[in-house]
């Protein structure tokens, strides 16, 4: 068993298998913009509570600030530009967009990846729980209401 | 606010962990969920010269049923999102499942773990609490003494000081099984969803037909550690669950706060005793419903 | 070349009427996908990242010690202090031509041998990586004598105060009255006089997107470009110019995507303003972006005041007499170049003002005190004047049993009473149709109904009623001729060019609010172009023409206007163009989704075609030199200083007298802001403005203890509103166009802030009446009502 101060690592990113070096203490948001080049995940508090930085690890969405790259060696990771790309969050960004429930857009990845895990979690929720579910992710311009109104429309859709 | 320099390793098995800890001591700390540990690198207000990562370790995952059905054992890497989502815990250990809603947000829960919360020991956290309440096991492992298990109530020390020695790891918690006589309640005041308590109270009523055979109520976020109403388990015992008791119950829960460990004690009290009773009647309500069926 | 271009046809029976629809933003598409372009986003090879030492004290004297452990550290390329620094960045003093009595201390880029509030940038370090830079914050050796601090704004303006500078002959920032009529009498002869206190924390922006600047200096050319996340680019090219020694022609500021700016991001900085002194100094490019913990202790503070005021009514409801006195806690020095001083002027000015009030008395002041410098902050000064009026009314229905819409009915401002030409601008406000509509909204008499019978179970809910005017679009007073050099025009320059796009270059800054999208509206339908057709840019003082950027509510109210001007313009000049090519009366043509006609006629060319010929074939046209499709137009108001917007708000909360918790319920807005270029963009700034409007009134606070070191500076425990506790906001409108624009619109990116605080504390207030108890203290904490009610009890 190894002890390093920086690491090769390999990990699945939106899909596509790359290698990295990183010095171990580099967060996994901070190798993500500027080690691989995907900005659209951002930095807003680097303690865990804004949720600006918020991606998807092995399926499931994680503070991006709270883990090291070198932790994703051989994992998943999911940005918002890959579930753009893929058109996985697609209805959800239609509808933020219809219902401008972004202004100046810099929560809204972190806010997309939350919203998305929810509403593949096939579970019901109402407006209060999606509020809750979201409570999470700090928004300073919209007030949170139109987001709301974004989501419950997407799973309203969702329901069989 | 980028997290200090460190070192890095990632062992397969405990034993690794136990050997690099007999040696380095504090030098060394072990990164589970990281929830509360990589906060507080990033904020240069906690180092190490080695960061262990545990994450890879098999042996710590899962949530599973003693052989006797006696307690849940939920290991050192389960994560609160598991735990809040198992059938099991659902089940055998209402209290927690009814706690875990009050437990950060989601892409925290996706990470952080119970026993990392439980060796933190933030006196504002709900797992502490209901290990108090059910008195939990905690268990740990060393290179010195092997496994070795501590209850619940002789593990909290103080603020943020646990009986978790520094040459340990703890590897599991265990949750003794509620039985179908028994009755959990949760509550928290905190001033946003997921943030820590203000004030907290947990709660576990095991009946004997239609009266209280033995109630466990602890009150958090009121003192360095959380905290068992003594006065409320002997007032209990044998009584019926009435709207009267919770309220008697409650006054004496917040009497229990000790002044100097609150900036506040009238505001603490209060809200203590609000809380409290709240969890009590709730509580009481289905203990009550359950009996008459 | 006239072949690559389609024959246009007409396809579109009917104009289209973008102004008033819903457009959704284009921008907004590609902020959803995660290809926003932030500051720290852009990429532009090697940067050095810069972390500062920040003063751990509130006011201390310092040496530097040894500083070669630090710049042998991994990674250091250079530690800079103070007084290199100054060699190449002089220091600024705010001044206000127009207050001459507040003068403020000078700052420094970084500190020279003192420090005046915790968290002044003192030593730079730059290096490879911020990490590194920030490891090598441990190695600098420096000595402190910390000093007292003045923490306390009332203690400040003792006679035997220290100073919180030395600089500083008192710690009086400011005092200024406003007298109207006979005050005296008036309270004399009041039937009914009721008075209250008011403490107002201190707040801050918290954009989640933090202060920063890409800067570079390029000596081969003696050029200076600076990328800096901020809402007025103008302004900031004018300071490094000045505060550099550069000719203005040198530095070019851009503005990428803004995450968030709300006023915070209006300022100049010292630790903004040292990165690009940096990076002139050491002729290498620099990055630094300041990172949470930093921003609480060196964004703009906000609001902090403790006002006292007095109603005096007569016995039917009519108000005789308003007066207050407001004394503001700034922090060390004024902060550059507006100064610290707008909360305060603007709690003097505008409280009482949507009232007949005839006679007034107020009196502000401000001390500098060892704090982070206070600033423009969204609203500025406004929620505390709407507050303060709309609680001591409630105190006035209630002593009088007047019901609250009515004592408000009675007492609002009448075009038939503004006789003084300074009341002009108040002419045609819709305070009364506001308030009955958002008492039907509401449907008051059943919140009523419900608030008794919860009352009897010992359930508190209250219902709160603000009132608000507002200032918006605020021009050329404020600024120039306060000698700050700030553009208030807003500008637009329209370009048709050669593709049939429409460029359209505007001061009018963006970060969030959709200004872009309100001008391309308002382009289409004045020029006739299509939607799809206008590109619209900005933030970027080598492209813009010269205007403000964005506060005060003014993108589109001003900048709407410049555009409809502009539009205006490139019509007749298109159209002229037009008539002379195809010999066609002008007043014969028409321009509808970029196709010019004759009326109910033939098409004559694209819009395509017209720009192809000017630019490149101007050989068929009969117009000789060729003429220019390029027009710029500003606006600023001309006939008063600022449009003036009115509303009202509503809130219905819950009190819980155990726990001291405020659960906020439902909330209403009927705002009046002149013709609503977009509905779905205007609604949804209201929203935003509401919730920093809750989230001062119920969470937000920037604690200080007695040595003057912030205690809650951190996001986990500085409380900012959540999902979990913000309720809807129901937004409707009342429309009645601003008089001095074609367009009619009146800003709207603070009237949810302005009045959302004042609705809370009259909620707040109204659940806790039949206790007797008073809540003044905002943020209106469990501790904070708990208190209070422990204490009436």
């Amino acid at each position: 068993m190894q002890v390093k101060n920086e690491a090769d690592i390999t990990l699945t990113i939106n899909g596509q298998e790359r290698s990295f070096n990183v010095p171990v203490r580099r967060n996994l948001v901070d190798f993500l913009r500027h080690d691989v080049g995907l900005t659209g995940s951002h930095v807003g508090c680097e303690s865990g509570i804004c949720g600006a930085c918020n991606v998807r690890v092995d399926g499931v969405v994680v503070r991006g600030c709270l883990m090291f790259a070198v932790q994703a060696d051989g994992c998943q990771v999911d940005t918002i530009e890959g579930i753009t790309e893929s058109g996985e969050a697609a209805e959800l960004q239609q509808a933020f967009l219809e219902r401008n429930a972004l202004q100046c857009g810099y929560c809204t990845p972190g806010m997309l990846m939350t919203s998305l895990e929810l509403v593949q979690s096939g579970k019901a929720a109402s407006r209060e729980e999606i509020r809750e579910e979201l409570s999470g992710n700090f928004c300073r311009c919209t007030g949170y209401h139109a987001i709301v109104d974004a989501v419950e429309h997407v799973m309203e859709r969702a329901k069989p | 606010m980028k997290a200090p320099n460190f070192n890095y390793c990632c062992p397969d098995t405990v034993e690794e962990v136990c050997e690099i800890l007999d040696s380095m001591g504090s030098d060394a700390r072990i990164l589970a969920g990281g929830q509360s540990l990589v906060p507080a690198m990033n904020l240069r207000m906690a180092s190490a010269d080695l960061l262990i990562d545990i994450n890879r370790i098999q042996s710590l995952k899962g949530i599973s049923l003693s052989e006797d059905s006696q307690w849940v054992r939920v290991g050192a890497l389960a994560r609160h999102a598991e735990v809040a989502a198992s059938p099991l815990i659902a089940q055998h250990v209402p209290l927690v499942h009814k706690a875990m809603r009050y437990v950060a947000h989601q892409a925290v829960r996706n990470r952080g773990t119970s026993c990392g919360s439980l060796a933190l020991a933030d006196p504002s956290a709900e797992m502490p609490a209901c290990a108090m309440t059910l008195n939990a096991t905690l268990v740990m492992q060393s290179k010195k003494d092997g496994v070795r298990t501590v209850p619940a109530r002789e593990f909290f020390f103080g603020l943020y000081d646990t009986a978790l020695r520094e040459d340990e790891i703890l590897i599991e918690v265990r949750w003794p099984c509620s039985g179908k006589d028994s009755f959990a309640g949760f509550d928290e005041l905190s001033r946003r969803q997921g943030d820590f308590a203000l004030v907290g109270v947990a709660a576990q009523c095991h009946m004997a037909g239609a009266r209280i055979d033995h109630l466990d109520v602890v009150s958090f976020g009121t003192g360095p550690v959380p905290q068992i109403s003594e006065q409320s388990v002997q007032a209990a015992a044998g009584q019926s669950p009435t709207e009267e008791l919770a309220r008697e119950l409650a006054v004496l829960v917040a009497g229990e706060i000790d002044p100097d460990t609150v900036p506040n004690i009238e505001i603490k009290r209060r809200q203590a005793e609000a809380i409290a009773r709240r969890v009590l009647i709730q509580m009481f309500q289905e203990c009550a419903h359950a009996s008459q069926e | 070349m006239s072949s690559e271009v389609k024959v246009p046809t007409r396809v579109h029976s009917s104009p289209q009427n973008l102004v008033g629809r819903s457009v959704p933003r284009e921008t907004a598409r590609r902020l959803v996908s995660g290809r926003g372009r932030y500051l720290d986003d852009i990429h532009g090879g090697e940067v050095y990242h810069i972390a500062y030492y920040r003063s751990p004290f509130a006011r201390a004297k310092f040496t530097l010690g040894d500083l070669t452990a630090a710049a042998s550290s991994p990674g250091v390329y250079r530690i800079v202090t103070g007084a290199e620094l100054a060699e190449v960045c002089s220091p600024w003093v705010t001044r206000l031509d127009m207050l001459p009595d507040h003068v403020s201390p000078p700052e420094y880029a970084l500190a020279i041998d003192e420090v005046y509030w915790q968290g002044e940038p003192v030593v730079a370090v730059v290096a490879k990586t911020r990490a590194q830079a920030e490891d090598a914050l441990d190695a600098i050796e420096i000595d402190w004598e910390d000093l007292e601090p003045v923490t306390d704004a009332k203690l400040a303006l003792e006679p035997d105060s220290p100073l919180a500078h030395p600089a500083l002959k008192s710690n009086l920032a400011l005092e200024r009255k406003l007298v109207r009529g006979d005050i005296d009498t008036a309270f004399k002869q009041a039937a009914c006089v009721v008075e209250q206190d008011f403490s107002f924390g201190r707040q801050t922006g918290v954009t989640l997107e933090g202060r920063g600047v890409v800067a570079r200096f390029d000596p081969r050319t003696e050029e200076l470009v600076v990328h800096q996340s901020h809402q007025a680019p103008f302004q900031m090219q004018e300071i490094y110019a000045k505060q550099l020694s550069m000719p203005l022609s040198k530095v070019r500021v851009l503005c990428p995507d803004v995450g968030g700016a709300f006023g915070i991001k209006l300022h100049a900085y010292a630790d903004e303003m040292a990165a690009v002194a940096i990076a002139r100094l050491l002729a290498v490019p620099v990055k630094y972006q300041a990172d949470r913990l930093e921003s609480f202790v060196s964004d703009a503070h906000a609001r902090d005041a403790q006002v006292t005021a007095r109603l005096a009514l007569d016995a039917r409801g009519h108000v005789l007499g308003l007066a207050f006195e407001g004394l503001f806690s700034f922090g060390a020095v004024s902060l550059y170049p507006r100064g610290s001083v707008g909360e305060a002027l603007q709690l003097l000015e505008m409280c009482g003002m949507a009232y007949k009030v005839p006679a007034l008395q107020g009196r502000v002041r401000g001390a500098f005190l060892n704090k982070v410098p206070t600033g423009a902050y969204r609203a500025v000064g406004q929620p505390l004047g709407s507050a303060v009026m709309e609680q001591l009314l409630d105190k006035a229905a209630a002593t009088l049993g007047i019901d609250r819409f009515e004592i408000r009915r009675m007492n609002y401002v009448v075009d038939a009473d503004l006789v003084e030409d300074s009341d002009a601008k108040l002419r045609g406000l819709s305070l009364h149709q506001c308030l009955d509509a958002i008492q039907a909204e509401i449907n008051y008499s059943q919140l009523k109904q419900r608030q008794e019978e919860l009352r009897a179970k010992q359930v508190y809910r209250g219902i709160g009623l603000c009132t608000f005017v507002e200032q918006t679009g605020v021009g050329a007073w404020l600024y120039g001729r306060n000698g700050v050099a700030a553009a208030s025009k807003e500008s637009v320059r329209l370009e048709l060019s050669a593709s049939g796009e429409v460029l359209c270059h505007t001061s009018a800054s963006e970060s969030g609010q959709g200004v872009h999208t309100g001008l391309a509206q308002i382009i289409a339908d004045t020029l006739g172009c299509p939607f799809d057709a206008i590109c619209v840019r900005t933030g970027d003082t080598q492209s813009d023409p010269v205007g403000g950027g964005s506060w005060a509510s003014r993108g589109l109210a001003l900048g709407g206007e410049a555009a409809r001007l502009a539009a205006l313009d490139l019509r007749r000049t298109v159209l002229s163009v037009v008539a002379a090519w195809k010999s066609v009366d002008i007043d014969r043509l028409e321009i509808d989704h970029g196709v010019v006609s004759i009326k109910d006629g033939e098409v004559l060319c694209s819009l395509q075609q017209v720009a192809r010929a000017v630019h490149y074939d101007s050989t068929v046209l009969p117009m000789s030199p060729p003429p220019s499709l390029s027009v710029e137009r500003s606006f600023t108001p001309s006939k008063k200083p600022y449009f003036i917007a009115n509303g009202i708000q509503a809130a219905e909360v819950e009190v819980d007298i155990e726990t001291g918790q405020v659960k906020v319920l439902d909330f209403w807005v009927v705002e009046d802001c002149g013709t609503v270029v977009n509905p779905l963009l205007v609604d949804e700034q209201i929203r935003g403005g509401v919730v920093q409007g809750i989230g001062a009134a119920l969470y937000e606070n920037c604690v200080y203890d007695e040595t003057g070191q912030m205690t809650n500076a951190s996001l986990a425990d500085y409380l900012v509103p959540m999902a979990s506790e913000m309720p809807d906001i129901h937004v409707s409108h009342i429309t009645t166009p601003e008089p001095e624009t074609g367009l009619g619109a009146k800003g709207v990116g603070e009237a949810g802030t302005v009045g959302a605080i004042g609705a809370i504390w009259t909620a707040i207030n109204d659940a806790l009446s039949p206790l007797g108890v008073t809540a003044q203290t905002q943020p209106f904490t469990p501790d904070v009502i708990l208190s209070a009610v422990l204490q009436q009890g």
